[in-house]
C-alpha cells in the first residue's frame, strides 16, 4: 500500500488546473513509474495525488501543418518507440525511448513525467535538449512556452510553478528537418538501467561532407542535461574527418560538469564524453546522408 | 479513501471498492485471490508482478488499483483455458524454462502478449521485449527458447488461445488513429 | 549403465503448477486476521542503543505490539543452516539476538512492530524514539583488525572470528626446490543472491500451543531447531512448513527472519503475523557472499609443475558470523581435489566488520577461491611462457588420489575430457591463431578456468537424509523427503530415482513437495549441492526397501520367491525373463484389503552418508574488450561438467545456465556498495545492483562428460553450485588474453576496466 492521503482524478485540463489551484500540495501523477517508487522508498510521505492520466487530449503525438511535432505529456515511451511521426522525423527520440527501462515500464511511463522529474539521467532528456524542444506549461493563470534548457534547474528540480501542468512538448521544424541523429545510452546493462552517460547528437550536412550544424545533448554529464555549445560551434563549417570528430569530443568535455559519484568517476564520465560524442556524431552523419568515416 | 472500480479479470466481470492506496498487485492478490501475481521488488524492476492490462504487459506493483477501472486484465490464472495449457505455457514446460517459478507467471504473460501480436521477432528483438523480467535461476537460455517456440506455434496456428488480444500493442499502424 | 528414466529429460514435475500460477509460495497463504510485522533498523553501522521509547508507537491505533531487544529472549543463537553438532566446540558461533541493543551494521534490527497493516506498521516505526551512541564503524577487514579497533563482538579479539587453516606437505622445501616463485593478489566483491522471492515467513500459535512457522527456506528442519534455541523453548514446540520457494542460492540456508517472526506472534497472543522483507531489506539484512582478499605465492618448476602454494586469505564476514567461520575453511578444502600440489599452507582470517552479514551463497567459499586460484595459475603460465591449458593438465589430480586431510578419495574424474571438450567447443586453436595480430579499439581473447568441488559436506558436516515412500491402492506411490525443492529440480530428480527402482512411469510417482517438520522425514535441506547425491541415497534406499516389501508381498500372493521377481512397467515380473506375473496395482490393492494378509506397505529410511564425491568442470570464454569504453562483451561461453551420471539432462543444463549467468554477473557487473564513511548501502535494489538482464546474457553453451561415481546413487555427483565457480576467472583470463592486462579484482565493470587500462597505458 502506498502512503497516499488524497487521490483525485481530472478528466479535463481545466479540471486539473483548477484542482491544482485549489490545492497546491497536490502532485501530478501520470504513469506513476517515478512517483510511486518515491512513495515506496519513503522519499514522499502522505502524498496528495492528482491523476491526469485520463485526460485524453494529452496523449497525442502529431505533426502539425506548420511542421511542428507536438508530443502530449502522456505519450508513453512505447508510443514514442513505435509512433510513425517520431520514427519518420525524429528517430533519435525513438532511440532514446527504447533505451529506457524495460517494456513494462515503457508501456506506462510518460514523456511528460520523464521531463518533469528533472533527472539528468532521464533517457529522453539529452535528445530533447539536442532537438531544442519547447515546453508548453499551462495553469489557471495562463500559459507559457519555455525552452527545455531553461526548464531544468538542478537535480530533480524543474521550473514547474505552483498550479502548472506540462501540456505539450514541441519540436520545431528548424530543429529537425534535414538533421540526422543518433543517441547512445552508455550503461552497465543493456536494459533496466540508468545511463552512466547519455549522448544525443544531431547534425546537418552541406555539400555532402561539411558540417552545417551540430547539436550535442548530454545526460548525466552535469546536474541537469546540457548542450555542448563550444564543441558545436567548432564543428560548424568543418569538413567531416576523424580529426574533427575527435576534436568535437575533446571540446564537448568543456561544457560538461560531470562529478564523481559511486556510480562512476568524473574522470571516467569525461573520458566517455570524449569517446562517445564522436561515435554518436559519426552515426548521425550517416543518418544525415553523409558517408561512413573510415 | 475508497473508490469503486469495475473491471474484467480473466474474463470475469468484477466490481468492488478499493482503497486508493492499493496497487493493482495487492488487489489482485489480496482481494481477488490471484496469487499467481508475484511481488519481487515492488518498484517495477523485476517484472514478477506483470499482468496484461488490455493486452499490454504492465508491472502491477506500480499501477494503482483505481487505474484498473474499466480495464480488462489477464493474470496467469486466466491463461490456461478449460484446464488446457496455452501454447506459451506448454513451451515453458517443454523447454525447461521454469525453475523456481517465481518469475514464470510474468514471463508467460509477456510472452503471451508477444505471441498474440502475430509479429515475428528476431532473437535480439525478443530479448528486448522480455528484458523487463529478471530471472536468477535459468540464465534466460530456456526462456528465450520457449518464447521463440511459443511465438512460432502461435503464428503457425494463427492464434494463441484468444486471450483478450491487444489491438494496438506492437502494431504501430493501428495507432495512427490516435495521432 | 542403462536406465529407463534416470538420464531422461522428463519435464519438471512442478512445471505445470508454476506456469499456471497455482504453485503456492509463502505469501500466497492467507490466515484470517493476519497481522503485519516490520523491523526498525539502525541508521548507524556501529552504535549502542542508549535509550528507546516506544510509547508513541504503542499508542498508534492498529499497533498490536512493539518489541525492542529488551522484549525478546536474551539468548545468543547461531543462524547458520548447519546440522547441529553435539560437540560444543564445533557448534556454530552463537552471536546473534532476535533484536539487538548494539547495532553492528546499517540495517541491524533494533526494534519491531506488529500492526494491522503495512502503513500503520511503518508509521509506528517512525514513532519509535531511539537514542544511539555511535561507535567507530569498521568498514573494511583492515580497519577491523588494526590494533586498538573497537570490538564488534566483545568475545572476539581483533575482530577475527576464525583463523583456522591447514598445512600439508613441506612448503619450505617446495619453495627451495622450485625454479621460480610466482606471487599474486586477488580480490573478490560482495554480491547478493537476488532470488526472485524475497525472504518471507509468517507464524501463529496453533490450538495445541505450538508455534507454526510457514517460511521460504532451504532448511525447514534446521529452522525448527534454531527458532527453538533462539526462543529458549523445546524444539518440538515448533513446526516449520516450507511451501514452494522462489529461489534461495544459500541466502535461505540461514535463519534470517524466522526467530523474529516467532517472537512477533508470541507478542500478540499467537495471532498470525507475516514478516515480508522488501527487496531493499532482503539485500542488506539477509545474507551476501563474503568478499575475499587473497595473497598467493607458488613455487613452480620451469616446466610448470607446482610444488608448493602458500595462500593467505582475508574474508569479510560482516556484522555476524552466520556461516563465516566455515566458509573460508570450505573454500580452502574443495580446490584441493583439482591439482596435485604436494605442499600447501592455507592461512585464512575471517573478520567481523560493520557491514551486512555474509553467509552461504552458491559455492560457499569456492567462487572466491576458484577465482583466485585460476587467475594465479594463468599468471604462472604467463610468467613461464607456457600454454595455460597444458600447465593445468600437467598438475591435475588423478583418480585414486586420497586427500590427506579430508581422506576423501577421488573415485571418478572427467576433468581431462572436460578440458578437451571445452577446447573443441570454443575452437580454441583456430581462434588463438586468428587473434594473434589484433589492432584497433576492440580486442578479442580466450580464457579458461577449471574447478573441483564436493557433493555435500562430509567429513566436516553430518550428511543425514530421510525418505519415506507409501504404496497407494492403485500401485502409484507417494514420496516424502526432507530435502527441499527450491527451484533446482530436486523433486523431479527424486521422482525419477523412485520411478527407476520401482519400474513406474513418472506420473505414478507423487512427490510431496511441501516439507513440514511434523511430517517430513528428517533431512538437513538444500545446500552444499548435496541433495541429488546425499538425499538421493536415502531416496534410492527407500525405493529399494519398498520394492523388497512389494516383492515379498507378491511372493505371498503368487508363491514365486521374491528373489525371482522384479518390478517393471507397473507389473510384478519374473526377474530372469521379464514376463509379467501380475499387475502391481493388484498387489497394491491386496496390501490394503486382503482380509487375511492386508498390511499397507511403506518404507521410511534415513541414511547417514559418510562419503563425498568430487565433481569437476571447466569454463571456456571468448570476450571482446572495447579499449575505449572499458566494456567487456562475452562472445561465447561454454561450461563443461563432470557431475557423474546426469539424471535429467534438461534440468541439469538449466542448473548450468543459471550458474554461468550468476558467474557472469560476478565477473562483470554485480557488487553491493556501501558508503565508505558511514556504511550505508548505496545500491540495495535491483536498479542499482547490476544483476544481468536477458539482454546482457549471451548464449551459454553446456556440455557434460558423464562419469560413473561409485559412491553415488545411479553414479551421480553434485551439480547445483559448480556452474557458478569457474566463469569469473575464465572471463578474467580471456580479458588478460585480449588486452595483456591482468584484472585481479572483481567485478571487471567498465569503470574499473577503464582505470586499469589507463594505468596500463592503453587509454
Amino acid at each position: 500500500m502506498y502512503d497516499i492521503q488524497n487521490y483525485q482524478e481530472a478528466l479535463t485540463l481545466s479540471e486539473a488546473t483548477e484542482t491544482l489551484t485549489r490545492n497546491p500540495r497536490m502532485r501530478i501523477i501520470a504513469g506513476g513509474t517515478d512517483l510511486l517508487i518515491k512513495l515506496h522508498g519513503g522519499q514522499i510521505e502522505a502524498a496528495e495525488l492528482l491523476s491526469i492520466r485520463n485526460i485524453e487530449a494529452l496523449s497525442h503525438i502529431e505533426k502539425r501543418p506548420d511542421g511542428v511535432i507536438s508530443i502530449g505529456p502522456l505519450a508513453t515511451f512505447t508510443q514514442m518507440t513505435q509512433d510513425p511521426v517520431i520514427k519518420a522525423h525524429v528517430p533519435i527520440l525513438a532511440e532514446a525511448a527504447v533505451s529506457m527501462g524495460g517494456p513494462q515500464i515503457r508501456n506506462i511511463a510518460t514523456i511528460g513525467g520523464n521531463v518533469c522529474n528533472g533527472a539528468t539521467s532521464a533517457d529522453s532528456a539529452s535528445s530533447l535538449f539536442a532537438l531544442e524542444a519547447e515546453l508548453v506549461l499551462i495553469s489557471s493563470r495562463g500559459s507559457r512556452v519555455l525552452p527545455i534548457s531553461e526548464f531544468y534547474l538542478g537535480p530533480g528540480k524543474v521550473d514547474l510553478r505552483a498550479g502548472e501542468i506540462l501540456t505539450e512538448i514541441r519540436i520545431l521544424p528548424r530543429h529537425y528537418v534535414g538533421f540526422g541523429g543518433h543517441y547512445i545510452k552508455f550503461a552497465m546493462r543493456k536494459a533496466m538501467d540508468i545511463a552512466t552517460l547519455g549522448v544525443a547528437v544531431l547534425c546537418k550536412l552541406e555539400a555532402g561532407n561539411i558540417l552545417a550544424e551540430v547539436k550535442i545533448g548530454l545526460g548525466v554529464a552535469g546536474p541537469t542535461p546540457l548542450r555542448c555549445f563550444e564543441a558545436e560551434a567548432y564543428a560548424v563549417g568543418k569538413a567531416v574527418s576523424t580529426d574533427v570528430l575527435n576534436e568535437v569530443g575533446r571540446l564537448a568535455i568543456r561544457s560538461a560538469k560531470a562529478r564523481t559519484s559511486w556510480r562512476a568517476s568524473k574522470e571516467y564520465r569525461e573520458h566517455l564524453i570524449q569517446e562517445l560524442v564522436p561515435r554518436a556524431l559519426r552515426e548521425a552523419i550517416v543518418q544525415a546522408g553523409g558517408g561512413e568515416i573510415a | 479513501m475508497r473508490k469503486k472500480i469495475a473491471l474484467t479479470v480473466n474474463g470475469k466481470a468484477e466490481s468492488f471498492e478499493v482503497d486508493v492506496r492499493e496497487s493493482l498487485l495487492e488487489v489482485l492478490r489480496n482481494t481477488l485471490g490471484y496469487t499467481g501475481v508475484k511481488k519481487g521488488c515492488g518498484v517495477g524492476e523485476c517484472g514478477a508482478c506483470s499482468v496484461l492490462i488490455d493486452g499490454v504487459p504492465i508491472d502491477s506493483c506500480i499501477y494503482l488499483a483505481v487505474w484498473a477501472d474499466g480495464k480488462t486484465i489477464l493474470t496467469i490464472e486466466g491463461v490456461a483455458q478449460d484446464g488446457e495449457l496455452s501454447p506459451v505455457q506448454q513451451a515453458f514446460v517443454d523447454e525447461g524454462a521454469v525453475q523456481c517459478g517465481f518469475c514464470t507467471p510474468g514471463l508467460v504473460l509477456t510472452t503471451t502478449a508477444l505471441a498474440e501480436s502475430g509479429r515475428e521477432y528476431t532473437k535480439d528483438e525478443l530479448k528486448r521485449e522480455l528484458s523487463g523480467h529478471f530471472c536468477r535461476c535459468t540464465g534466460y537460455q530456456n526462456i528465450v527458447k520457449a518464447a521463440e517456440k511459443a511465438i512460432e506455434t502461435c503464428r503457425h496456428d494463427g492464434s494463441c488461445g484468444n486471450h483478450h488480444p491487444a489491438d494496438h500493442y506492437h502494431d504501430p499502424e493501428k495507432q495512427e488513429g490516435s495521432t | 549403465m542403462a536406465y529407463t528414466i534416470v538420464g531422461k529429460s522428463v519435464p519438471r514435475i512442478d512445471a505445470v503448477a508454476k506456469v499456471t500460477g497455482k504453485a503456492k509460495y509463502t505469501d500466497d497463504f492467507f490466515e484470517r486476521d493476519m497481522l503485519v510485522g516490520k523491523v526498525l533498523r539502525s541508521p548507524y553501522a556501529h552504535a549502542l542503543v542508549k535509550h528507546i521509547d516506544t510509547t508513541k508507537a504503542k499508542e498508534l491505533p492498529g499497533v498490536k505490539a512493539v518489541l525492542t531487544y529488551q522484549d525478546v529472549p536474551q539468548i545468543k543463537f547461531a543462524t547458520a543452516g548447519h546440522p547441529f553438532n553435539l560437540d560444543p566446540s564445533h557448534q556454530d558461533k552463537a552471536d546473534r539476538l532476535i533484536l539487538t541493543g548494539k547495532a553492528r551494521f546499517v540495517g541491524d534490527a533494533v526494534a519491531a512492530v506488529v500492526a494491522t497493516d503495512e502503513l500503520i506498521a511503518e508509521e509506528a516505526l517512525r514513532l519509535i524514539e531511539v537514542e544511539y551512541e555511535q561507535l567507530e564503524a569498521l568498514l573494511t577487514s583492515e580497519a577491523a583488525m588494526k590494533e586498538g579497533a573497537p570490538l564488534i563482538h566483545e568475545d572476539c579479539p581483533h575482530n577475527i572470528l576464525s583463523d583456522r587453516g591447514f598445512r600439508m606437505g613441506n612448503l619450505e622445501e617446495a619453495f627451495l626446490a622450485a625454479d621460480t616463485v610466482v606471487e599474486g593478489e586477488y580480490e573478490t566483491s560482495m554480491v547478493q543472491h537476488c532470488h526472485l522471492e524475497n525472504h518471507i515467513s509468517y507464524a501463529y500459535v496453533d490450538t495445541h500451543d505450538r508455534i507454526v512457522i510457514v517460511t521460504s527456506t532451504q532448511i525447514p528442519h534446521i529452522i525448527r531447531r534454531i527458532v527453538g534455541q533462539a526462543l529458549g523453548i523445546p524444539w518440538g514446540r515448533i513446526r516449520v512448513i516450507k511451501p514452494y520457494v522462489g529461489g534461495g542460492f544459500g541466502a535461505k540456508q540461514d535463519a534470517c527472519l524466522e526467530p523474529l517472526t516467532a517472537a512477533m506472534t508470541l507478542a500478540v497472543g499467537g495471532q498470525p503475523v507475516k514478516l515480508n522483507y522488501s527487496r531493499e531489506e532482503c539485500m542488506i539484512d539477509t545474507r551476501r557472499r563474503h568478499d575475499f582478499k587473497f595473497k598467493i605465492k607458488s613455487g613452480v618448476t620451469r616446466d610448470g609443475k607446482i610444488l608448493g602454494m602458500h595462500i593467505e586469505a582475508v574474508s569479510n564476514t560482516g556484522a555476524y558470523a552466520s556461516h563465516g567461520h566455515s566458509i573460508a575453511g570450505a573454500g580452502g578444502s574443495k580446490f584441493r581435489y583439482l591439482y596435485a600440489i604436494p605442499a600447501i599452507k592455507y592461512e585464512p582470517k575471517t573478520v567481523y566488520t560493520n557491514l551486512p552479514v555474509a553467509g552461504a551463497m552458491r559455492g560457499y567459499g569456492s567462487p572466491q577461491m576458484v577465482y583466485a586460484l585460476e587467475c594465479h595459475i594463468e599468471d604462472i603460465a604467463k610468467k613461464l611462457n607456457l600454454d595455460p591449458i597444458e600447465i593445468r593438465r600437467k598438475n591435475l589430480i588423478e583418480i585414486g588420489h586420497v586427500d590427506p586431510l579430508s581422506q576423501n578419495k577421488i573415485m571418478s574424474s572427467g576433468i581431462r575430457e572436460c578440458i578437451d571438450k571445452g577446447k573443441a567447443l570454443i575452437r580454441w586453436e583456430a581462434k588463438k591463431e586468428a587473434y594473434q595480430q589484433q589492432a584497433g579499439d576492440k580486442r578479442r581473447g580466450l580464457g579458461m578456468a577449471a574447478f573441483s568441488y564436493a557433493s555435500g559436506t562430509h567429513p566436516i558436516g553430518l550428511e543425514i537424509a530421510g525418505a519415506r515412500i507409501v504404496l497407494n491402492q492403485d500401485g502409484s506411490v507417494q514420496v516424502q523427503i526432507g530435502a527441499t525443492e527450491i527451484g533446482q529440480g530436486s523433486d523431479t530428480v527424486f521422482a525419477q530415482m523412485v520411478a527407476e527402482v520401482l519400474g513406474l512411469p513418472i506420473d505414478r510417482v507423487h512427490v510431496v513437495s511441501e516439507q513440514d517438520t511434523d511430517i517430513s522425514p528428517f533431512d538437513t535441506g538444500a545446500y552444499a549441492s548435496r541433495q541429488t547425491y546425499i538425499s538421493g541415497m536415502a531416496v534410492k534406499k527407500a525405493a529399494e526397501e519398498i520394492k523388497a516389501k512389494i516383492l515379498d508381498f507378491a511372493w505371498g500372493l503368487t508363491d514365486i520367491p521374491a528373489h525371482a521377481l522384479d518390478l517393471k512397467e507397473q507389473n510384478v515380473v519374473y526377474k530372469h525373463s521379464g514376463e509379467s506375473v501380475l499387475p502391481l496395482a493388484e498387489v497394491a490393492l491386496s496390501t490394503y484389503y486382503d482380509t487375511v494378509f492386508a498390511q499397507p506397505i511403506t518404507s521410511d529410511v534415513s541414511n547417514n552418508a559418510r562419503v563425498n564425491a568430487v565433481p569437476y568442470g571447466v569454463t571456456f570464454a571468448e570476450v571482446e574488450v572495447d579499449l575505449k569504453t572499458g566494456k567487456i562483451e562475452i562472445l561465447e561461453i561454454y561450461n563443461v561438467h563432470d557431475s557423474g551420471t546426469i539424471v535429467n539432462p534438461r534440468l541439469a543444463e538449466g542448473q548450468v545456465h543459471g550458474g554461468v549467468s550468476m558467474g557472469i554477473g560476478y565477473a562483470l557487473s554485480e557488487q553491493l556498495l556501501f558508503d565508505p564513511k558511514t556504511g550505508k548501502p548505496l545500491n540495495n535494489n535491483l536498479l542499482d545492483y547490476k544483476l544481468p538482464t536477458i539482454m546482457d546474457t549471451p548464449d551459454i553453451g553446456v556440455a557434460f562428460v558423464e562419469t560413473h561415481e561409485p559412491t553415488g546413487s545411479f553414479g551421480v555427483k553434485s551439480l547445483g553450485e559448480p556452474p557458478a565457480l569457474s566463469p569469473a576467472p575464465a572471463i578474467r583470463n580471456a580479458v588478460l588474453d585480449a588486452t595483456g592486462v591482468a584484472f585481479n579484482q572483481l567485478p571487471m565493470n567498465p569503470q574499473r576496466v577503464f582505470e586499469k587500462l589507463k594505468q596500463a597505458g592503453l587509454i
